[in-house]
């Protein structure tokens, strides 16, 4: 039933597909490094150079060759990977990105938890008692997820519960002055200070969790819950289901079972995107609670001038945006029997 | 006066009793009254119902299994002397599937398309007690309606069949719990007209060899000319007709003569279709009833 | 309130224009949509913002610019209805200010994005070809972004300042509306009126401005008001990283950014501000639900 060189195929054209968004990102990101009002090399040199090594660093910079060959250095490079210096610590970006990148990993993978974990029976909870309290409940607990900034609710948070209720710690991914104690490893500060055999910290890691992971997780669950509750509606109304009902099915297996097995694929484009705005809300999220991660690290950038690493950030986001795209159509094709 | 369930043989005993059924249902505009004082008996035949959209026929067969969003009344609606109205769902998880069952009008729609077809009629089998297990049982269904490669269909996901396979699958797997009474609701609609004879010739043979009550929707008077034993005609919610399908062509209704006069005839050619002429006060006449001893 | 007459002109089942029988489904979208309270709340909310940003002058008790250091972070009271930032200024009139701000950049942004969004899915639609797969492409790439990120990063790079910070937002904003109005014209393009304009010798270029793109308005103006929420919150959350309007101007992002440092004690600086978004964002919202229960009442 299956032919193979068909999902073969299917699979290319999706590898296809990413390589050429891959490359507009790339374009795009270029066409805005070149948008700078700012001399870069300025930036670099600081304004008490000469002319002569003004020059140089431009020549060495490629800044004098003509656009479409920067272009091609500039793609070629990040291709290999090497997403230029930052200006500010004249460190590599790729590896200054891989070092924040697990933090935001870190959040925005315990947030999606959360979302699923809640969101879900929530969605199918108000699609199945339609225009009840509970469904009222439900949109409106995602109405709020939809309205409210994420950065200012993340400052409401820590007004409430730490600065008035003092029952979380406070910003920061372990307490004051202690983050740079910890050896990073995995990068993640819970994994982290286990390795180190600090127990203490250990906990303190993960108290420093909840906060960020429930702001984002509530996010998560407000845009999980109301797809769910909006997918499973129109599944409830097929005629399947009436077909169901005609067999005698009981109602939780129409929900479970047969409803949600045509659910269930859609949701996981969902759950991805859920990831996706998660990983862009851990920009303010992260800014909020002083949480080295990704977001952090390009909104310092951006106050620091740093727009080498700027890009940088903005290319690893998008990327991981792409990849989760096509990991979701190759789901896709996977899971639904009709696109075989 | 009702036999116990599967005693007797008559086909003239009622097994479905339904007395001035109402379906009304609310919406915005005020209250629709779908379904207006329906009544009849059947026993194991083939009853057809037949009407145009709007008359209300799809509903009564649904209200019959408690399957409709309105809300529905009747004086009487019993099935072996068993009353269908207000159930528990306890109650209908009983009824539905193990006593009457429903045959949809299109596969695309009607069946599961991320469940395979031998796993949904399992699933309709899992509560019937028989010698044979689920799966055994669901291939011999699957050969009862005629599927040459049943192993293969049951394998198979619902988009990889065919119309009449789908429609020959969905009927196999409404038998599987061997109910009495098998209401299809435009069975063949959807279907090409050549495959449609071969689903009727289907339908009628199960129904016969399983000694079941058929309720057949249809807009298709003439396709239920032949094939049913009694055909009620409903307008506009009501029953404007009843009488034995041979007893067709002396029907005295002006609607049902109009819906005879409107199919061409290969060996009667006319100049001109009759155009089919609608008296709104049929919607609000009380129901025609067959005088008593009428039925075949 | 309106006349019977008009009314009945309105509902009429025979208009003797497509004027008219637009104005009916108007008329009849928009009882709908008033039957919906949360939706009327919204409208409210709007009307609202609206007004607040027309009479601000009237409506603020302070000068919203500048303020008395000696009245440096005091809490709520009945001359500083909802208390003071650090430099003194009444936060009550920043934030009836900070509406003005507010609806000129969600103003910019719709009548910037749209437009372009309009223009690259019409011609994409209309042309097809090679045309259509490129900014389909070019489209599509930029549909899988994140808004927020790359608005920063184009913000960034433009440099501080409103007007730059509409521009980011727009930037990323137009590729739903390409795709909106790609997906009408790709409908509209084989339509009888199309042909029989064509033979009546209109250029292509006539075609498409005069008759295909009015006909994805329509689903556009329902479109930005969805977006319009989200809009106002990237643009929050450009101000509050300092991406936006130049102090002293009040931006409600920017003054929560303000009010951070000083969150333990004078709590009231960063929070009211915030509340004002919420708000506004929640009347959009709203508004957007009603919007789509009068055009998709299924999707319910």
């Amino acid at each position: 039933m299956l032919i193979k060189s068909r999902r073969l195929r299917g699979l290319l054209n999706s590898l296809g597909s990413v390589a050429v968004t891959l490359f507009g990102l790339l374009l795009v990101t270029f066409v805005i490094s070149r948008l700078l009002p700012a001399d870069p090399v300025l930036a670099i040199v600081g304004d008490h150079a000469t002319d002569e090594y003004v020059e140089r660093v431009r020549e060495q910079l490629g800044l004098n060759e003509p656009i479409l060959v920067q272009f091609w250095i500039y793609f070629t490079n990040v291709i290999q990977g090497d997403l230029g210096q930052s200006i500010r610590t004249s460190q590599p970006i790729a590896q200054e990105l891989m070092n924040v990148f697990p933090a935001t990993l870190e959040l925005a993978t315990l947030g999606t938890i959360i979302g699923i974990i809640f969101g879900i029976p929530l969605g199918v909870l108000a699609a199945v008692r339609k225009d009840t309290l509970i469904d009222h409940v439900v949109r409106f607990v995602g109405l709020v997820g939809y309205s409210v900034p994420i950065f200012w609710l993340g400052l409401m948070g820590l007004l409430v519960f730490y600065a008035k209720l003092d029952w979380l710690p406070g910003p920061g991914r372990l307490d004051f002055g202690y983050e740079d104690m910890i050896t990073p490893v995995t990068g993640l500060m819970t994994v982290d200070t286990l390795i180190a055999g600090d127990m203490d910290l250990f906990w303190n890691a993960l108290g420093h969790l909840i906060l960020p992971a429930s702001l984002l997780g509530y996010f998560s669950l407000a845009y999980i819950s109301r797809m769910t509750r909006s997918l499973m509606l129109g599944q409830l109304s097929q005629e399947y289901i009436l077909t169901a009902r005609v067999k005698g099915v009981s109602e939780s297996r129409i929900i479970w079972k047969h409803a949600m097995g045509n659910v269930l694929v859609p949701l996981i484009t969902v759950i991805a995107l859920s990831y996706g705005n998660l990983l862009e809300g851990s920009v303010l999220t992260e800014t909020v609670f002083a949480w080295r991660g990704l977001g952090l690290y390009i909104t310092d950038s951006i106050f620091g001038q740093d727009m080498p690493a700027v890009m940088g950030g903005t290319i690893v986001v998008g990327a991981v945006f792409i990849v989760i795209n096509m990991l979701t159509d190759v789901a896709y094709r996977l899971l639904d029997p009709r696109a075989q | 006066m009702f036999s116990t369930p599967g005693a007797s043989d008559m086909s003239d005993t009622p097994i479905l009793d339904i007395q001035n059924l109402n379906v009304r249902f609310d919406t915005p505009k005020g209250e629709f009254h779908a379904v207006k004082d329906v009544s009849f008996t059947m026993g194991r035949e083939k009853l057809a119902i037949v009407g145009e959209s709007g008359s209300g026929k799809t509903q009564t067969g649904r209200a019959i299994l408690g399957l409709t969003q309105g809300r529905i009344t009747a004086d009487r609606m019993t099935f072996h002397g068993s009353n269908l109205v207000g159930l528990s769902p306890l109650a209908w998880r009983e009824i539905r599937g193990r006593r009457i069952a429903m045959v949809m009008q299109d596969p695309k729609y009607s069946l599961n398309p991320v469940m395979t077809i031998g796993d949904q009629l399992i699933e309709a089998g899992q509560r019937h007690k028989g010698p044979a297990g689920p799966r055994q049982r669901a291939l011999e269904m699957l050969e009862a309606v005629k599927i040459r490669d049943p192993q293969r269909v049951f394998r198979a996901w619902p988009h990889e069949l065919s119309g009449g396979m789908g429609q020959r699958a969905m009927i196999a797997m409404m038998l599987m719990a061997e109910p009495e009474l098998l209401i299809a609701d435009e069975p063949t609609s959807a279907l090409d007209v050549t495959v449609r004879l071969q689903v009727l010739a289907i339908l009628d043979d199960l129904v016969k060899t399983r000694n079941m009550g058929l309720i057949f929707i249809s807009h298709d008077l003439n396709l239920v000319r032949t094939f049913a034993d009694r055909v009620l005609i409903m307008y506009g919610g009501r029953v404007v007709e009843e009488l034995p399908a041979r007893d067709l062509y002396s029907a005295t209704h002006p609607y049902t003569k109009g819906l005879l006069a409107c199919a061409p005839e290969v060996d009667n050619p006319k100049k001109r279709l009759a155009i089919l002429s609608r008296d709104p006060a049929w919607a609000d006449a009380p129901q025609v009833r067959q005088p008593a001893g009428g039925r075949s | 309130m309106i006349s019977a007459s008009f009314r009945a002109w309105l509902l009429s089942d025979v208009p003797d224009s497509r004027f008219q029988a637009r104005m009916g489904r108007f008329y009849l979208g928009w009882l709908t949509f008033a039957r919906n309270p949360l939706a009327m709340l919204g409208l409210f909310i709007l009307i609202l913002l609206v007004v607040m940003a027309i009479f601000a002058p009237w409506i603020s008790p302070h000068n919203p610019l500048w303020g008395e250091l000696g009245d440096r972070l005091l809490p709520p009271s009945s001359k500083f209805l909802l208390g003071t930032d650090d430099q003194g200024r009444d936060i009550f009139s920043r934030i009836v200010y900070g509406a003005r701000t507010t609806l000129y950049i969600i103003g910019l942004v719709a009548v910037t994005a749209a437009p372009i969004g309009l223009l690259i899915g019409a011609t994409a639609g209309y042309i097809g070809g090679w045309v259509e797969t490129t900014l389909m492409r070019l489209t599509d790439a930029f549909l899988a972004y994140p808004k927020l990120i790359l608005a920063l990063a184009f913000a960034a790079a433009l440099g501080a300042g409103l007007e730059n910070a509409v521009l980011a937002i727009a930037i990323t904003s137009w590729p739903p509306y390409a795709r909106i109005a790609r997906a009408e014209t790709l409908t509209v393009r084989n339509s009888d009126y199309v042909a029989a304009a064509r033979m009546t010798g209109a250029g292509s270029l006539r075609i498409l401005f005069g008759h295909i793109m009015p006909m994805c308005i329509p689903s556009l103006i329902v479109r930005v008001s969805l977006d319009m929420a989200g809009i106002i919150l990237i643009a929050a959350g450009l101000g509050f990283l300092g991406l936006g309007v130049a102090p002293p101007q009040p931006e409600w992002g920017s003054m929560v950014s303000e009010g951070r440092s000083q969150i333990l004690e004078q709590w009231w600086v960063c929070t009211y501000p915030g509340i004002a978004i919420c708000i506004v964002s929640l009347g959009f919202n709203l508004i957007g639900d009603g919007l789509r229960d009068v055009l998709d009442p299924r999707g319910k």
